[in-house]
């Protein structure tokens, strides 16, 4: 069985708790394991390093010390935990001179970063470490029929870290295909959903979003899937906004990847908290061949 | 005589605490105009703003609306032709117009990023009521009812926190802080 240390982030742990279940139940199905990091803190998103570099590098560099502690190698579920984490991993072992200093400060938790564990992002240990044939093998529901954008937002691939495609990625619709789903073309995948400026710049972020669930809908996608609790926030608990803004009618559902696996992988929309969205998927799966039970 | 560094200078690095950022080689090609989700909607493209870094139009640069429109998605950054790390400049950027207390009027973002770190030091977590304090007030009557019925809707869902959450070893998580940057007056 293959075991991770798990960093869930602060979303996880109410806005996007389908995110979490979804994630845990589904890599259960799939035979790997988590192991939540013990006493994690939020990594910042993308609010620290406006602030302090030196600030976001230490708050990071706990969470990874918290990882070494349980030799095993890191998998975060959002997308701004897992760049955050990468980035800081791969800045403090470039440099022993600012991995000094921060393990100064480490000192007062006890704990000690050396730069041994690898940090990867769900999609990736979905997509590499188990892998599209073991998907498809332990696929008893596939969602045939179901039209889905597969949504890779900003920070899953950005920046560059160091051998993945950043202009046509397909890893994400690969684990949607081996779902049984059919991801659709969708040349606004790697486009930003605009993150905190939804907070801070209204305007111009409801019409970042516009364009997203407009390509959508035009393509015919029945449901967008994301790999961010961000995205999903920004796509789908804010569409009420862009129609009121743009007197647009979208009703576009937007679920985290791990509940459409989980239902391909035969678990009940229940225990992926389907049903805790803001507008709701079921009209979606009524386009699958095989309906999943209704939640 | 030893010369004054240039706003240029400055700006390139401050970068990464360790290593510059090469923002002088731009050429204008454009490339992260064009890529930029946000452009249409800042006073100057980031084209256009690295241009007037480089000619050392600090006061106009300081009073641009630019940085703090960037979502930090490395769209840019990945694809400049000269490896530019320009989300990395934003970034910079917003320091920069932080420590000298100087930015645009209007702007939400530099309250968001304060109280998004206050909040941290007190418990280690995001708690995004707290957030929408920074905001809410910018609002219409309309919009602001609409981002009531939003949250109350959310919070029904179980999508919303009622409690701040807070992480155990919050003690030596702040001493912790205490040891890289002055903290005065937050415990």
């Amino acid at each position: 069985m293959k075991k991770f240390a798990y960093f869930p982030g602060c979303s996880l742990e109410k806005m996007a708790l389908s995110y979490h279940k979804s994630t845990i139940e589904s890599a259960r199905k799939l035979g790997v394991e988590f192991e939540e990091l013990d006493d994690w803190n939020c990594c910042g998103a993308t609010a620290y390093f406006h602030v302090d570099e030196l600030l976001a590098y230490t708050l990071c560099a706990r969470n990874l010390a918290l990882a070494e502690k349980t030799n095993l190698d890191m998998v975060a579920p959002c997308a701004a935990c897992y760049k955050n984490s990468y980035f800081t991993n791969d800045a403090l072992k470039k440099d022993p001179d600012l991995a000094e200093h921060i393990n100064f400060a480490l000192e007062e938790d006890n704990l000690h970063f050396t730069g041994k564990v690898t940090v990867k992002h769900l999609l990736e240990v979905f997509a590499q470490d188990v892998g599209v044939d073991e998907i498809k093998a332990k696929t008893t529901r596939p969602l045939e029929g179901l039209r889905v954008a597969a949504y890779y937002g900003c920070q899953v691939l950005r920046p560059r870290k160091d051998h993945e495609d950043v202009e046509q990625p397909h890893f994400f619709e690969d684990i949607m295909s081996a779902a049984g789903a059919e991801p659709i073309d969708f040349p606004e995948k790697l486009l930003c959903c605009s993150g905190s400026l939804i907070i801070t710049n209204r305007h111009a972020a409801l019409s970042m979003v516009r364009n997203l669930l407009q390509s959508a809908a035009q393509r015919g996608a029945a449901v967008i899937a994301t790999a961010c609790p961000m995205c999903q926030v920004n796509l789908e608990c804010y569409q009420k906004q862009v129609n009121q803004e743009f007197g647009t009618d979208f009703n576009m559902p937007v679920l985290y990847f791990t509940q459409l696996l989980g239902l391909a992988l035969g678990i009940t929309p229940k225990r992926l908290r389907i049903g805790s969205e803001l507008v709701l998927p079921t009209p979606a799966f009524s386009r699958v061949r095989r309906t999943p039970a209704t939640p | 005589m030893a010369s004054k560094p240039t706003f240029s200078d400055e700006i390139a690095n401050l970068l990464h605490a360790s290593h510059g950022n090469p923002i002088k080689i731009c050429m204008q090609c454009g490339t992260c105009a064009g890529t930029c989700p946000s452009a249409p909607f800042m006073d100057h493209t980031p084209r256009r703003l690295i241009a007037m870094i480089n000619a050392n139009m600090k006061e106009e640069v300081l009073a641009s609306n630019t940085y703090w429109y960037c979502a930090s998605c490395y769209h840019c950054t990945v694809r400049c032709p000269c490896e530019i790390d320009i989300a990395g400049l934003m970034y910079a950027l917003k320091r920069y117009s932080m420590w000298k207390g100087q930015f645009k009027e209007g702007l939400i973002g530099p309250v968001f990023s304060e109280t998004f770190v206050k909040t941290i030091f007190r418990s280690g977590r995001s708690y995004e009521p707290i957030l929408a304090t920074t905001y809410l007030f910018t609002f219409g009557l309309q919009d602001f009812i609409t981002e009531a019925q939003t949250a109350t809707t959310m919070m029904l869902k179980g999508r919303l926190p009622l409690l701040p959450p807070r992480i155990k070893r919050l003690k030596n998580f702040r001493r912790m802080i205490g040891r890289v940057i002055p903290v005065g007056g937050l415990e």
